[in-house]
């Protein structure tokens, strides 16, 4: 019998035949995702429905990312890191263009994604910690 | 090292781009892949902001091209140039009556491009009579040719000696990005030249010799500040390479020739029309270079600039060729612009001096 790999297709795991295949099912899948990159382009959308908010949100974003005490350079590479640990493919896609009109190179950018990496492995090491001490006093 | 070729001239690939009459076809409506969703035309854009058709503000820049032939095929190159461009080169006559104009009608810098210019075999001789005449002269060097052949190493003398301002391209501070537009082992031999720049006083403090660096995005996307990216720039080469440069221009890839043909085969057109239309900075026109530059092809040619040049869309005036230059005419000419003109008007602007406004 034929063994599936199975890959992931953003949130669905499918097998990995369908995903290289034309397959109509992979196709309307993909037509019903939830993220759709095109969003993206949207997101002055949000000040309907509460106009002042909204406005004030994205003047304070524009301040966030001018120069200051930090480069619009490194504050795109902080922006890419926080995007991989929270996981927000919109916010994936707007850094990664971000850092590369402000100058960054792939070293760069996968550079900045282990420091996510490694603050997000450490938080779930730094609890072993908790795990020792209590193994310890439940046991002999 | 020695460099590869990235890829192949246009006109080498028998490519359709490689017609001018499509390429603007492709601009005008889109491509046939796309979502049929047309662009807002330029002049169009200008009206909105209440901006007046673009009119010349005088000649402050004759900018020549006087040859295709280059030893690099970089893979955005709006020029397409390459080494099979040797039958396209400016002819002495030409470049006489360039002389002539320049003389005459008291130009003050004479900006020299291709190709690698320095492989046309009146470079020298021209480049030192625009320095009898007091003209300014600038060179735009693609730097590997500084290292290609024996018969031009002494090119960092040559233009010390005849105080040439060189422009040089270098996309990136990075080997990769920079190789995987302009051909694997540009980036070496690009360093190796800046070094032997730097060597003679370019780029150096109170040396009067100087040396800018042209960015150009290595992909779909527009460059960042200038500011910020003129900081890293020289931050890295100097750190890694003890190399020091002036200024770096920041220049937004054009949506013409290679960098077009990349655009459709990626399927990023109409992406990279969108980000450029979206991106429209009224502030931008007023410094726009077509205002003050006069663009000059390998036959003599003239044209708003050196965009227009690589569309065919020469200047709306009654003489069109050097031959009958008529600085009279030409400056009540209207300019003519067409979608690309979008690439100078994105962000901060972008012009063959960089950004335009902050």
């Amino acid at each position: 019998m034929k063994t599936l790999r199975w890959r992931p297709c953003n949130l669905f795991l499918i097998p990995s035949s369908y995903y290289y295949s034309k397959d109509l099912i992979i196709y309307k899948i993909m037509k019903k995702q939830y993220f759709n990159p095109d969003d993206l382009k949207k997101f002055g959308d949000i000040t309907q429905h509460q106009k002042e908010l909204g406005e004030k949100f994205f003047e304070y974003y524009g301040s966030v990312f001018k120069d200051g005490a930090l480069t619009m350079r490194e504050k795109s590479l902080i922006a890419l890191a926080v995007a991989h640990t929270i996981q927000c493919p919109y916010c994936i896609d707007a850094f990664t263009t971000g850092s590369l009109e402000n100058g960054s190179d792939e070293e760069e950018m996968m550079e900045a994604v282990h420091v996510a990496a490694a603050i997000r492995g450490g938080a779930s090491l730094v609890f072993s910690v908790q795990m020792m001490d209590h193994a310890k006093k439940m046991s002999m | 090292m020695g460099v590869k070729q990235r890829t192949k001239s246009l006109k080498a690939k028998k490519s359709q781009l490689s017609n001018t009459f499509y390429q603007l076809k492709v601009l005008k409506k889109g491509v046939e892949s796309g979502n049929g969703k047309g662009f807002a035309p330029f002049d169009q854009k200008l009206d909105e902001h209440n901006l007046q058709s673009l009119r010349p503000d005088g000649i402050e820049i004759f900018q020549l091209n006087i040859g295709k032939l280059c030893n690099q095929t970089c893979s955005h190159c709006h020029v397409d140039a390459g080494p099979d461009k040797g039958d396209e080169m400016m002819t002495r006559e030409d470049l006489e009556t360039c002389l002539e104009i320049i003389e005459k009608h008291k130009i003050p810098t004479v900006d020299i491009t291709g190709g690698a210019p320095e492989m046309h075999s009146e470079f020298r001789w021209f480049v030192r009579e625009c320095y009898k005449l007091g003209a300014e002269v600038m060179a735009r060097c693609n730097l590997t040719i500084i290292v290609a052949n024996k018969k031009y190493h002494d090119i960092p003398q040559f233009y010390r000696d005849h105080k040439v301002k060189v422009v040089s391209s270098l996309p990136h501070f990075s080997e990769k990005r920079t190789d995987s537009q302009r051909g694997d082992g540009v980036f070496e031999d690009s360093i190796k030249a800046l070094q032997l720049l730097n060597e003679v006083g370019y780029g150096k403090e109170d040396s009067g010799l100087t040396l800018d660096l042209v960015y150009n995005p290595t992909g779909a996307y527009l460059p960042g500040s200038q500011a910020t990216l003129e900081r890293e720039f020289k931050r890295k080469l100097k750190r890694k390479f003890d190399v020091d440069f002036n200024n770096l221009y920041a220049i937004t890839n054009q949506p013409i020739s290679r960098f077009l043909e990349y655009l459709i085969h990626t399927e990023q057109y109409e992406s990279y029309m969108e980000k450029l239309i979206n991106s429209f900075n009224p502030a931008t026109v007023e410094g726009l270079m077509c205002k003050y530059t006069l663009s000059v092809s390998w036959d003599g040619c003239i044209y708003d600039c050196d965009f227009n040049q690589m569309l065919d869309l020469k200047v709306d005036a009654p003489g069109q060729h050097i031959s009958e230059f008529d600085p009279k005419t030409l400056s009540e000419r209207k300019i003519i612009t067409g979608q690309h003109c979008y690439a100078c008007t994105a962000g901060a602007g972008s012009s063959c001096g960089g950004e335009i406004s902050e």
